[in-house]
């Protein structure tokens, strides 16, 4: 018996003045970036102020937004050309973007919560320089301190945020969580305060073992290692306290009730499992579900024709060796409700796992989604 | 090449002869891993013996073979067509931290204890290229290990690589470390693991889809790594579908000259429409989708040229129906063969 998911009503969300946050998540190549943008720009023609915070967008995509410098500030999107090519302000609202750069906002904390001669300490550091531009989970982390200023700024009334291709599709909820956890660890502490540890017997253990530790690190990695480490983490400890609690106010932010999460998947088995695990996940961590966008779903026009009819005919044709034209066109149909039906039943499955969860699908467009009508289309089915 | 013992491999026509170590990269998602496991497939048939790795702690090989979750530790995973052994290694940056202390210090125990505290995660995870140049490093000791009579280990070593948007820096392990060490034992490392990388027995592979981010992707990493002066090897096009229409017909739709009243003729001779007002209607239908398909077909072969102006071998890897399974990794490899990318 195949289930039917309840619909996502996208318009009610985007509507909805309560709505303040919009996160689209979901696996590698799935269509976020595509998602976040259309959402962006159907809220700001139906009336809002609305922010998208993108990362790392298609080229053409972006430039078709105007999005061609990586400045780390939100510009308005107006469009430019025919009607199609801009954004419609005849609601009131506005549509502005920008793209994260995870290291240059990585420098602006340091440059806010430093003072001026230590800020150039931290930010010359080779250690630092690696830490900001290659920690695994770093664009994460700046991602959701990114989503923290917007919010704080309230200078928009719905922010939509694209996530990062991560590892693990969830990576944005845990890695603020695990650099806090690295910045605070407890070699952390050690590395910082040799000195201050004299009074219990397992931090002098630990001191003791510090200097062994420190001739190692030099004998293995060179002499000026030790002190660049020292330098980065004496300096970076001015600073990173405020890191932990910022990650835990944006990752509360995302529990409240203006937040609506929406899990883009592809139509396919792994991706579709992929969806379960991400719904299940926020489920755990009481994030707010929105719904499930199925995104590049292929659907057939002549729907009525099935393709166990088609392959047969195909084949009655070939045979008696007629319209050559008709059964190439019959078994590409064919091949197309088959897909079709596949993906039909992908989707029930997640369906029959997850019963209330609503789902919206999105049809494959021929080709690549890279200017504002495409986003427009996309806006329009997913809300149909 | 000089064959390792016991081993008696067949002579075939490789485009690749002389490589040693294919590195596997790619957009995320476009399928890395799965043709980095039908590369190592490929590699191995007629009885060889190829090592595949992985880098980015994410079990990704395991998934593919649906075995359980891999060790930091050589061992057989699968046997390829024909014969020929496909082994693994899930390399730990960790683990391998520990075994560099072991080979050039003897200090292992010692290693264990900075282990405790914290200490080789801190440095694998913030010292710059650390974690890349151990990673590179062990695969370069597997390329290059020897066994007691001196024959190679393995035939080749396929490397799961991180994606192409990191490929270049990943690789460029000596411009990596600089920020560390001008001198000392990991500047020396890192000349010893460039010097494999950099080698003619080293081939850079890449893995795209015929979609425009992944094909701008391949083409910038493949300029990136041509400026980093590593070795740019084959495209592997992968989840190509088949044609099912002709290219008269393809053209004909795509300039909105399609013949539909000889479709829905032939939908009449087929049976399937009852009077000409109902073909009509169908063949209407079916023409919608012939046109969708014809200007997909028409974005592919606009990638295809695109990927021409890079300059390297391009193969083809069907899209599998049902998913990556076995059987489907076997299919992949011996599209591979035949293409002469192994
Ligand atoms: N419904 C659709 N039909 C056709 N093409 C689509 C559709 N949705 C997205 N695409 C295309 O798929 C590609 C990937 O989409 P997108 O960049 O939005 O994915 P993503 O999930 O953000 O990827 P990443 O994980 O790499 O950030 C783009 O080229 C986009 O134009
Ligand atoms: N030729 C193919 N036919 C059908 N499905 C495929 C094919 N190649 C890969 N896939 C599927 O596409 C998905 C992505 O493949 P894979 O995991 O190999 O990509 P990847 O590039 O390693 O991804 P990541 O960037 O996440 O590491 C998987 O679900 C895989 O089963
Ligand atoms: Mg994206
Ligand atoms: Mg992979």
């Amino acid at each position: 018996m195949s289930r039917t998911a309840p619909a996502l009503d996208i318009d009610a969300i985007l509507d909805d003045d309560a709505t303040r946050i919009i996160v689209c998540c979901g696996s590698g190549g799935v269509g976020k970036t595509t998602t976040a943008a259309a959402l962006g720009l159907r809220a700001a023609e139906r009336g809002r102020a609305v922010v998208v915070l993108t990362v790392d967008p298609a080229r053409r995509l972006a430039q078709s937004m105007g999005l061609t410098e990586l400045d780390n500030t939100p510009r308005r999107i107006t469009g430019n050309g025919s009607a199609a090519d801009r954004v419609d302000a005849a609601n009131g609202g506005e549509l502005h973007a920008m793209m994260l750069d995870m290291k240059r906002t990585f420098d602006e904390i340091i440059e806010a919560h430093a003072d001026p001669q230590r800020a150039q300490q931290i930010l010359t550091n080779p250690f630092y320089q690696s830490l900001s531009s290659s920690f695994s989970g770093t664009q994460e982390y700046m991602a959701m301190e990114k989503l923290g200023q917007l919010r704080r700024s309230g200078d928009w009334d719905l922010i939509v945020v694209d996530t990062p291709p991560s590892r693990s599709a969830l990576d944005f909820l845990d890695a603020p969580e695990r650099l806090g956890r690295f910045l605070d660890g407890r070699l952390i502490r050690i590395l910082t305060a040799p000195a201050k540890a004299g009074g219990r017997s397992a931090f002098k253990l630990l001191n003791a073992g510090f200097g062994i530790i420190a001739g190692m690190l030099t004998k293995v990695l060179g002499a000026q290692v030790l002190k660049d480490i020292q330098t980065f983490v004496s300096a970076l400890d001015a600073v990173f306290g405020g890191f932990r609690q910022r990650a835990e106010q944006t990752y509360r932010l995302l529990q409240a009730p203006g937040t609506a999460f929406l899990v883009v998947a592809a139509p396919e088995r792994d991706a579709m499992r992929e969806a379960s695990y991400f719904v299940e996940r926020l489920a755990d961590d009481r994030m707010p579900l929105a719904g499930v966008v199925v995104n590049r779903v292929h659907q057939a026009s002549a729907s009525t024709l099935s393709s166990a009819r088609s392959y047969a005919a195909a084949e009655d044709l070939e045979t008696r060796g007629e319209h050559d034209l008709t059964v190439a066109v019959l078994r590409l149909h064919a091949d197309r409700m088959q897909l079709a039906a596949r993906e039909q039943r992908e989707q029930e499955h997640f369906t029959s796992a997850h019963p209330t969860v609503p789902l919206a699908q999105v049809p494959a467009m021929p080709e690549d989604v890279h200017d504002l009508a495409g986003l427009r289309q996309i806006g329009r089915l997913l809300a149909s | 090449m000089r064959q390792p013992a016991g081993r008696k491999s067949t002579a075939r026509d490789s485009d690749w002869e002389g490589v040693r170590l294919h590195v596997v990269t790619g957009k995320g998602g476009t399928g890395k891993t799965t043709v980095a496991a039908a590369l190592a497939l490929a590699l191995a048939s007629g009885n060889r013996k190829v090592l595949l790795v992985e880098v980015e702690g994410r079990q990704g090989i395991a998934q593919v073979f649906d075995l359980p979750p891999l060790p930091y530790e050589e061992r057989k995973i699968a046997v390829a067509p024909g014969g020929g052994d496909v082994y693994a290694l899930a390399i730990d940056p960790e683990e391998a931290m520990l075994d560099y202390l072991e080979m050039f210090y003897g200090i292992k125990r010692m290693g264990k204890a900075l282990t405790r505290m914290g200490m080789i995660d801190f440095a694998t995870t913030i010292a710059p290229g650390l974690r890349d140049v151990l990673v590179t490093g062990k695969t370069s000791e597997a390329v290059r290990r020897r066994d007691k009579s001196g024959r190679r280990v393995y035939d080749a070593i396929v490397m799961d690589a991180p994606p192409t948007g990191r490929i270049a820096r990943f690789l460029n392990v000596t411009q990596e470390v600089a920020g560390l060490a001008r001198v000392g034992p990991v500047k020396n490392h890192a000349d010893m693991v460039r010097s494999v990388l950099a080698s003619p027995e080293t081939a850079v592979h890449f893995v795209t889809l015929l979609e425009e981010m992944p094909v701008q992707e391949t083409l910038d990493g493949i300029t990136e790594l041509r400026t980093a002066k590593l070795p740019v090897g084959g495209v592997f096009i992968n989840m190509v579908r088949p044609t099912t229409l002709p290219d008269t017909v393809l053209d004909a739709a795509a300039a909105d000259r399609f013949d539909l009243s000889e479709l829905a003729l032939g939908l009449k001779a087929a049976g399937l429409a009852d009077g000409k007002a109902d073909a009509s209607l169908i063949a209407e239908a079916l023409a919608l989708e012939v046109s969708e398909h014809a200007r997909r077909t028409e974005l592919e072969r606009r990638e295809r040229g695109t990927l021409d102006t890079a300059g390297a071998p391009r193969y083809d890897l069907p899209l599998l129906a049902d998913g990556v399974d076995l059987t489907g990794l076997y299919e992949l490899a011996e599209a591979i063969n035949e293409q002469g990318a192994a």
